[in-house]
């Protein structure tokens, strides 16, 4: 299929991907662990967003973008809105507080996701590679944390759950690293 | 231009971002639920609800018939392995080192069991003969309804989690309510005498 025409069908894909995650059972499988809160449900949320601006009309599009120079804006917001999401308190009240949960699927895909999908295109090497490090970094800081706390930072979560979520961020960061390397090593760069 | 508009547009997010992070964070002092709850009953104690309670007897207390003692309360669940136990235990030694006020009346330690359909009053009774067992000023009781104890934890602000092997894991603590029946404080469990200190210094 022709680039633009997948362009034209993401925003569908984001509304049933919206849809399947909103569903009940989903919530409460995805919710009932916190790896899978953290790791799965959350960064599909992202998805939903990222795969928004298609639906933007252009109008709208330029004029964000003449206050998005290099998607700073949007990185900003995103990151943020990242480390709301980020804090063990905002998790564990998503899972048990309706208010939250609502807030949580608003705002995780209309303020990370959707800035990450309108500026990542305008964002040059440099600036990516500020937020692919720093993205990497915080899943080995925050891995490291959770695997090593000896305390439950959730009151929903069990002790090992926490420890399994620490285990995968520290596997997501390396494999980050790994797909950085990678790129930097044998990568093309002009046709990013 | 776009680059004078796009710091302005940055700076305005982290204005707005920080605040928002300031207050979801109880100003970077709470990143926890758990320490959320702690500064949140300092800062505004919650009254305890009226529910009823049948205690290791038989007998029927009413939560609003404590008023006018303090009254140190823990939650468990009597068939569990760890932190209960150990809770049990921190409440026997209480009985030892605060046994003046509890022997006058102006102190009551009460268990609360979150399993009230396993833990019916003998075997609350038995819970408490693992820890020696003595009568004075420990009240163990499970809450009358399913209500009640959806209340009674809600206030205490106790999370109650299946831990997968029939058991449960919560979120153990020892909480203080004061005469006027308002939970004013909630101490780390694993230290009887730092509570017993906090006691001995809020009891006349």
């Amino acid at each position: 299929m022709s680039i633009a025409g997948r362009q034209r069908l993401a925003p569908a894909f984001a509304a049933v991907l919206f849809v399947a995650l909103l569903l009940l059972p989903a919530r409460a499988w995805l919710e009932g662990s916190m790896t899978l809160q953290m790791l799965v449900q959350i960064p599909l949320l992202i998805g939903v967003g990222y795969l928004l601006p298609a639906a933007l009309p252009p109008r709208l599009d330029a004029s964000i973008a003449r206050w998005n120079h290099h998607g700073i804006t949007s990185l900003v917001l995103a990151s943020l809105a990242g480390m709301f999401w980020m804090l063990p308190r905002s998790l564990d009240a998503a899972a048990s507080e309706a208010w939250m949960a609502f807030a949580k699927f608003t705002s995780v895909p209309l303020l990370i996701g959707l800035p990450l999908g309108l500026g990542w295109p305008r964002m040059g090497f440099v600036v990516r590679g500020v937020f692919l490090l720093e993205l990497i970094a915080t899943f080995f800081r925050l891995g490291w944390l959770y695997l090593v706390s000896p305390i439950r930072l959730c009151n929903n979560y069990l002790l090992d759950d926490q420890q399994h979520s620490g285990e995968a961020m520290l596997v997501i960061g390396s494999l980050l690293l790994a797909g950085v390397t990678i790129k930097l090593l044998w990568g093309r760069f002009n046709s990013t | 231009m776009p680059m004078l508009r796009t710091l302005l547009a940055s700076a305005l997010l982290l204005v707005l971002g920080g605040a928002v992070l300031t207050v979801a964070t109880d100003g970077f002092h709470a990143f926890t639920s758990e320490t959320a709850r702690r500064l949140a009953v300092r800062h505004d104690p919650p009254p305890v609800p009226a529910v009823t309670l049948e205690t290791q007897s038989g007998a029927h207390v009413k939560l609003a018939e404590l008023r006018g003692r303090w009254v140190l309360v823990d939650f468990i669940y009597t068939r569990c392995l760890t932190w209960c136990l150990a809770l049990g235990g921190e409440f026997a030694q209480l009985q030892d080192q605060l046994a003046t006020p509890l022997a006058d009346g102006r102190l009551v330690l009460l268990s609360i069991s979150f399993d009230p359909a396993h833990d019916t009053p003998a075997e609350l009774a038995a819970y408490r003969q693992r820890f020696r067992g003595r009568d004075h000023g420990w009240l163990i009781a499970r809450p009358t309804s399913k209500n009640d104890l959806r209340q009674l934890l809600r206030t205490f602000g106790v999370t109650v989690v299946p831990d997968g092997m029939g058991g449960y894991v919560h979120n153990a603590a020892i909480q203080v309510v004061d005469p006027q029946g308002r939970l004013v404080r909630i101490l780390d469990g694993g230290n009887p005498q730092a509570v017993a200190q906090v006691m001995r210094r809020k009891l006349p």
